[in-house]
Order: C-alpha cells, then structure tokens, then sequence
C-alpha cells in the first residue's frame, strides 16, 4: 500500500513544525523515513540544501537526526545513563565509562529544563520522565532534529505543559523540531508551521498564525467535523453497578487499587479519568473477571459478582471493549466472521451440540458489518488486515450485542481517526440511551468530557473524587489527577434529571 | 564504482495457499541439495543416491509395503501434533507417548487374560490412555505452574525410555526370551491383522486415517476447535473471551499424547509382537512426525501426504544401508536439514523479501 504519495515538506530550522493528520495519513511513514527506518520508494532528502542518504537510524544519527518514538525504546531494568549510551562507543575498550556520560547528562537536563536522576533504573521513572530520558537520549547524540512522535498521548495535563516548555527552550537554543500528532489544539498551542496530511499526501502547509482549528480539522479530514455531540437528556436509571471498598495488586503484585468505590447508574456515562497506570487498567479488569479482587465488593444489580469468572459475568451481561484492542480484543489471525462469535460461540444459535452453525456465524457477521459499517473485503477476512477503526467496530459490534446491562470501554477510540472517534462515541452514548451503564476509561479528558454524565479521577488507585461532567474544569481534573483530593462531590449532590 | 545492496524486508498481508506450498518444496528442494553435499563426502553422486532411495522406497511391492508400515505410526503422531501445535502447545514428547502406548499395550496382552476378543480393543485403549497420561502431565504443568512445555515433554521421553528399559530387562522380561532384553511374544489374539505378505497392520492404517478426517473436522467445525484455535492465536484473547486454557489445553494433549500412544500400539501388535528396546520400537518417530506436523501447516488432512513423505525417507534409510553401504544415520542429517529449512522458510511466508542492486 502507498503510504506515503509524493510528499513535499520543508522544515525550517529552529522551527517546530507539527505534522497532522488522523490514524493511517502516512506522519509515521514519512517520519520513519526521515529516521531510516524505512526507504522511500521514489523522490529525495535535503538536509541543509544538500542531499542526503538516510540508510538506517545510525545514519540518521550522522545527520544528527533524533526521535522520540510514541512507545519509548527504553530498557525497563538498565539506568537512565545507561539507557542513554546505549549503541554508542562510550569508554575505553570493552569497559563502560559513564562518569563522562553521567556529567554530559547532568549539563543537558540543567541547560533544558529536564531533570533527571542518572542513575535511577528506567521502570522506577514516571511516563513522563521516560519521555525525558529519551529526549536527552537525542540530545546527548547531538541531535539538531527531533523528530516526536505524538509525544502528548502518555502524559497529563501538567506533563504537557512541562513538555512544551522544554520544546521551546530547544528550539530557541536552535534546534528543529517535527512533532506529530492528530490533535488540534495541541497544534495551535506549539507550532510555528502546520503540515496537513491526509491519505499519504500533502493536503497543505500553513504557519499557524494564519489558521484556525476547525479549517485544519476540515483539511485533516475532508469535510466539516461536529465538535460537540449531541448528548440528550437521559432519565439516570437504577444502581446497576456497586463497587465497594476494592482492593487489587497489579502484575507486579504491587497494589493497584487502594480500597476504591463508585457506583454506576443506567442510562448512565462514567469517566474515569487519569494518568496511565493509576489502576484503570486493573479497574477494568476485575468488573470483567480478568483480575482478582483482593478486599471489597462487586455488585451487579444487587448481585456480588466479586472475582466470578470472565465467562459468568459476560453472561451476566457484561460487555468489555478493552484497552488493548488488537492484543485482546480480537483473535488476529481468525478472520472478522469468528472474531464476532468470539463470546457468544458456545450459545444457540452459533452452535449446535459441539458443532458450530455456520450459516448463523455468517448471517450474524453480515448483519455487524452492515449495522457497524465495517469495511472488511469479507466476513472471511482476518481480522488483523483491517484498519484500526474497523478493528474496534467489530470489537463493539461483538460486545453491544444482546444488548449488555453495563459496558466497560477502555480507551475505545485510542488511537482512532477523528471519523472513528466520532462514531464511537455516538455508539456508546446511543447505549446510554438505550438505558445501559457504561464505564469509560479514557486518558482523552477532551473524550471523557464530552460524553460522560459524572467523572470520576483515579490517582495511585484511590478515587479523588467524582464530579459532574456539567460545567467541570479542566484545571480542577488536572489537579485531581496529580493527586488531589476534591472534597464534597464524591455525594449525590444534584441528581441528573 | 560502490555497489550498496539493499535488502527489503516487508510483512506480508496476505499469504495464499499457493505460496505456502511453493516455499515448502522449495525448503525440501534446499535440504536435498545441501544433503547431497553429504553424500558427496562419501563418494557417492547424490542424484543417484535419489534415485536408489526413490526406487527402494516406492519401486517394488515390498518396498512400498514397508513405506506405507513406516507411515502408520507418522500419521498418527503428525495429525495429534496438528492438535497441539495449533494451541500452541510444543509438544517433542511424542516419542515418549508412543513408548508409553506400547508399554500399556504389552501389559494388557501379556498380563490382562482377557479373552481373546477383547484383547485388541482393549489394548488400544489402554495405549490411548497411557500415551495421554504421558501428554497430560506436562500440560498441567505449563498451564498451571507455567513450567515451559518443550522442556518437561522432552524430558519425559527419558522416563519413559528409561521405564521400558527396566521393563524389558527386569519384571517384564520373558522367560522365553532366552536372555534376551525381550518380554514374552503376545497370544496370537493380541497381533494385529497385516496386508498379504507385508507389515502393514492395516487397522491402525484406517484408524489413522479415520482420524485425521475427524481431527480436520474438529478444527474446523467444533466448538472445541474454535477454542483450540483462539488459544492457540492468541491467548489474552482466549482469557478475555472465557475461553479455559487449562481445559483446552489439557484436551489437545489428549488427543496429541493419547495418538502418539496409538501408534505405539500399532507398533508393537502390528510389528513386533513383543516389548523390546526403546530404539527398535520407534528409532525416533516421535521427532520426525514433529517435522510431519510442521510441514502439514498444522493441517490434519494434509498429514496424510507428509506422513508418507517421510515414511519415503525413512524407507531411504535402510535403502542406503543396505544398496550403497552409508550409514543409515545420514537421514538423520537429512531430517534435520528439512525442519530447518521449513523453520527458516517462514520468513517468506511471513515477509515479502526482496534484493536490489543500485550503483553510486
């Protein structure tokens, strides 16, 4: 597939210029071209007026050419520096010297703005810090471009704003900076010249001065975009859902959740709010029966469903669109008519005795692909060719169907284009509608603003609070989610009509 | 002028069924070239090496019936492995299974006294059931303690070579044996039927194939081989869906185990009549239907073919003992440098490689 068709881009130095674009435009491609990562297939890479061979990221290291990948290419068990000199020729012989490294390192996060502790081991460092050592991992190799690859996605609120600050400072020290990203504002606030990019070509090129978000939210998409959904006023239902006092460990068997509660409404949106890591992940995990409960009480409709199976609670009519969509969501390799029967495939009408009923399997994948517009070549097709937009479709038309009391969405329109994301949320607040509860975890506070009735900010497992979404600040959820605890709302103050 | 050769690499989004066999001849063509190269070493053209093998092992009656005999206890293996392999289960315990069938077997003809009719039935039975217990123990190993699956499968091989070898020379060693490491030869009620003047003891044959076409059907039509399939492709997935690893689990090394003890039976009722050495029993066919099973893509039916591709080799084996005078070890190499080109030829199934020479 083409992914990139004959781009023209000019970045001038000591700029930050931002490529936009929605999921699948071609930014990574054309970055990873840039980096070495891959050839263009056609067509040629001035640097400086001259042209230049980017064969590998080695190369691209010669040109001083930098990137800070979306996931960090970092070794969780090795320390700061050592991540640092990782792949270069530092000390002498085949013995590391890292007194130098640690002395450069400390010049680079003082000049910059970016403080750091050399010698803490990588998994002990925040997201954010992560982020940090892999811009110093750039710097310290010289870096005059750098290339960010939708730098924001991980951090909050405040990161950002750290975040940013520090990109200034680079760039008036006169570096180059390409960040990537689909998201508007973000463009607005940092940018000195914008590059749309849609379906691998160059839709147009602005300084930012000179543009406003909804004609780039026209060119990135091709046609006008809705802002703000339409959320009717829905009649909040009974308590379908009562988590109690819960207590969990996380993979490492460290506690994830510190003695959390909430209960959840029909016709009801819950957004849980955060930083990455804070116990959403484990939340999600112990309402569908993937994780134990250690302490507390889960309670469905006035039933304990505390540590029951992930079989009996999706029986009990539990629908999970998990956070990680292609690595759980889906089987990749079977094709989208399978994926769809994926948990309903042991019930009458997709099975018989031990048989699987095929002609049902294939009304049944017909019927999704038209309700959900999937775009699939077949119902036959694995699953893994499709887009990640349609990818999530069949996850939701998997999961909505026989019509689930309460929905659990982590992160249900991560990573999606803005055509997806819009759709999606139309998707889960027409469940609301329809009377459903529905949990959703999404670190797009934007996302959990919109459609979300209460928000709820999960902070080192604990709840700091639940607060309406209705006239919510932004500033006031920053806080929450850096750890402050918001006093009063957590109540029933004024019931949603 | 500097030469810069690029290597492209690219994932394949589709791979057809075509390809798949074109880059599987392709790896046997691989292996006989550089196989060649051994037989060049002991003075022998390769081509008419091929050519002795091919019509020792397909070019009489005889030779054939002894191909076919070598298929059995393949096919039966190869299309349980499918199984396993499918749920991602690695089991190279096969051969310690098939020993574990046979041992059952010799138990219960020469120790059961049961009449005669029920000999044979029950015989299989049990070598269904002690070949399983073999695969089970492993499976509940890794599912449950997560100790690695290659390694405990492996290792009980051993024991249960080990175990037949205690057998053979001490409880169950006959008193007509005449000192030999043989247990007694089994009431007559207790052999297998054979073809007209050959080994193939042609109800393990039927059984083998009757299976496969129930293992196909399995997989592609049941429950249980969608569960088989979603572990087996992605196991978060299997855990998110409600989908038991340990259940699936525990049912292919049923069957895998349970098959390989099949074969076992068949050895031992078919051919041998008797319990003897682990090596005279099997001589590896455990090992070489794991290569079976990985050239048949994991298909049941397509085992059918396999099997007897390597029952040809195997065949080639004493071919080249006997005809040109090698050591029947070279089909070892032979085997080996299959599986490791069909190892290595996933690369194209999986990429779309290509080279490009460009000047500066």
């Amino acid at each position: 597939m083409v992914a990139n068709d004959g781009i023209d881009l000019k970045v001038r130095r000591g700029a930050i210029h931002c490529l936009l674009g929605e999921n699948g435009a071609g930014k990574t491609t054309l970055m990873r071209i840039l980096y070495g990562l891959y050839q263009p297939d056609e067509g040629e890479i001035l640097l400086r007026g001259k042209p230049i061979q980017i064969s590998s990221p080695r190369a691209a290291l010669t040109h001083h050419i930098g990137m800070v990948h979306q996931h960090f290419r970092l070794v969780p068990t090795l320390s700061v520096e050592e991540n640092v000199v990782l792949g270069l020729d530092e000390g002498i012989g085949p013995f590391l010297n890292l007194r130098k490294t640690r002395k450069k390192i400390g010049e680079i996060s003082e000049e910059y703005g970016l403080p750091i502790d050399p010698q803490a081991k990588v998994w002990q460092l925040t997201v954010g810090q992560q982020q940090r050592v892999e811009i110093i991992k750039a710097l310290y190799r010289d870096a005059s471009i750098l290339i960010m690859d939708e730098p924001t996605s991980v951090l909050a609120p405040q990161e950002v704003d750290q975040l940013f600050a520090t990109l200034r400072t680079l760039v008036d020290d006169g570096l180059t900076i390409i960040f990537i990203t689909h998201k508007l504002d973000e463009v607005m606030e940092i940018s000195d010249q914008v590059t749309v990019l849609r379906q691998g070509k160059v839709v147009v090129t602005f300084p930012t001065s000179q543009t406003d978000k909804p004609s780039l939210a026209k060119s990135m998409v091709g046609r006008e975009v809705v802002f703000r959904l339409e959320k009717s006023v829905v009649k909040r239902g009974e308590k379908l859902l009562q988590v109690d006092s819960v207590h969990a460990l996380n993979d490492r068997g460290l506690p994830a959740l510190r003695g959390m509660s909430l209960d959840l409404y029909g016709g009801e949106i819950l957004g849980v709010a955060g930083v990455s890591g804070n116990g959403q992940t484990e939340l999600a995990e112990i309402l569908t029966g993937l994780r134990r409960v250690t302490k507390g009480r889960v309670i469905l409709s006035g039933k304990a469903i505390t540590n029951r199976s992930a079989r009996e609670i999706t029986d009990a009519g539990v629908a999970h669109v998990p956070a990680e969509r292609i690595s759980m969501g889906i089987v990749p390799a079977l094709s989208v008519r399978e994926n769809l029967i994926l948990k309903s495939y042991r019930h009458p009408p997709f099975s018989l005795f031990c048989f699987l009923n095929r002609k049902e399997s294939d009304a049944n994948a017909r019927r999704a692909m038209e309700d959900y517009q999937i775009a699939a070549p077949s119902d036959e097709t694995a699953t893994k060719l499709l887009s990640g937009g349609n990818i999530q479709r069949v996850v939701l038309a998997r999961e909505l169907s026989g019509d689930p009391r309460l929905i659990i969405a982590a992160h249900p329109t991560y990573g999606l284009d803005v055509g997806a994301t819009e759709q999606v949320r139309q998707i889960l607040l027409k469940q609301r509608e329809r009377g459903a509860a529905v949990l959703l975890i999404s670190e797009d506070l934007d996302e959990i603003m919109t459609i979300s009735d209460r928000i709820l900010v999960l902070f080192k497992g604990e709840v700091m609070g639940i607060i309406y979404a209705d006239g919510a600040d932004v500033e006031q959820i920053g806080l929450m989610m850096a750890g402050t605890r918001h006093e009063g709302a957590v109540g029933e103050k004024n019931r949603v009509a | 002028m500097k030469k810069t050769a690029w290597l492209n690499v690219e994932r394949r989004s589709v791979t057809s069924g075509r390809l798949v066999f074109a880059v599987s001849i392709i790896a046997i063509l691989a292996a006989l070239v550089v196989a060649g190269i051994f037989f060049q070493i002991y003075g022998v053209s390769p081509i008419r090496a091929y050519q002795v093998i091919l019509k020792g092992a397909l070019g009489s009656r005889l030779g054939l019936a002894e191909t076919v005999r070598r298929a059995i206890p393949l096919l039966l293996i190869g299309v349980g492995l499918t199984i396993a392999f499918r749920a991602l289960f690695w089991n190279i315990g096969a051969e310690g299974q098939l020993l574990m069938g046979a041992i059952a077997a010799a138990g219960v003809a020469l120790f059961s006294g049961l009449p005669d009719p029920l000999l044979l039935p029950v015989m299989f039975i049990a070598g269904f059931a002690g070949g399983a217990a073999w695969g089970l123990i492993p499976a509940f190993l890794k599912v449950k303690l997560g100790i690695n699956d290659v390694i405990t499968t492996l290792m009980m091989n051993y024991i249960a070579i080990y175990l037949m070898e205690w057998l053979i020379h001490g409880p169950w060693k006959g008193p007509t044996a005449r000192g030999f490491a043989y247990t007694d030869q089994f009431p007559r009620a207790a052999w297998l039927p054979t073809l007209y003047g050959t080994r193939i003891h042609w109800p393990t044959l039927v059984l083998g194939l009757l299976l496969a076409l129930v293992m196909y059907i399995l997989v592609t039509r049941t429950r249980s081989g969608f569960e088989i399939r979603v572990v087996g492709e992605n196991p978060d997935a299997a855990r998110f869906a409600g989908i038991s690893q340990l259940k699936t689990t525990l049912l292919v090394m049923l069957i895998a185990g349970g098959f390989a003890g099949l074969a076992g039976v068949g050895e031992v009722a078919g051919i041998h009549h008797k319990l003897l050495g682990p090596l005279n029993i099997s001589m590896g066919y455990g090992y070489t239907a794991i290569i079976v099973a990985w050239l048949a893509r994991r298909n049941p039916l397509a085992v059918i073919i396999t099997s007897f591709l390597f029952a040809i080799i195997i065949s080639g084996g004493d071919v080249i003992k006997v005809s040109l005078g090698l050591p029947f070890q070279l089909i070892n190499v032979f085997n080996g440098l299959i599986l490791f080109f069909l190892i290595g030829s996933e690369v194209f199934i999986r990429y779309k490689v290509s080279f490009s020479f460009r000047g500066q």
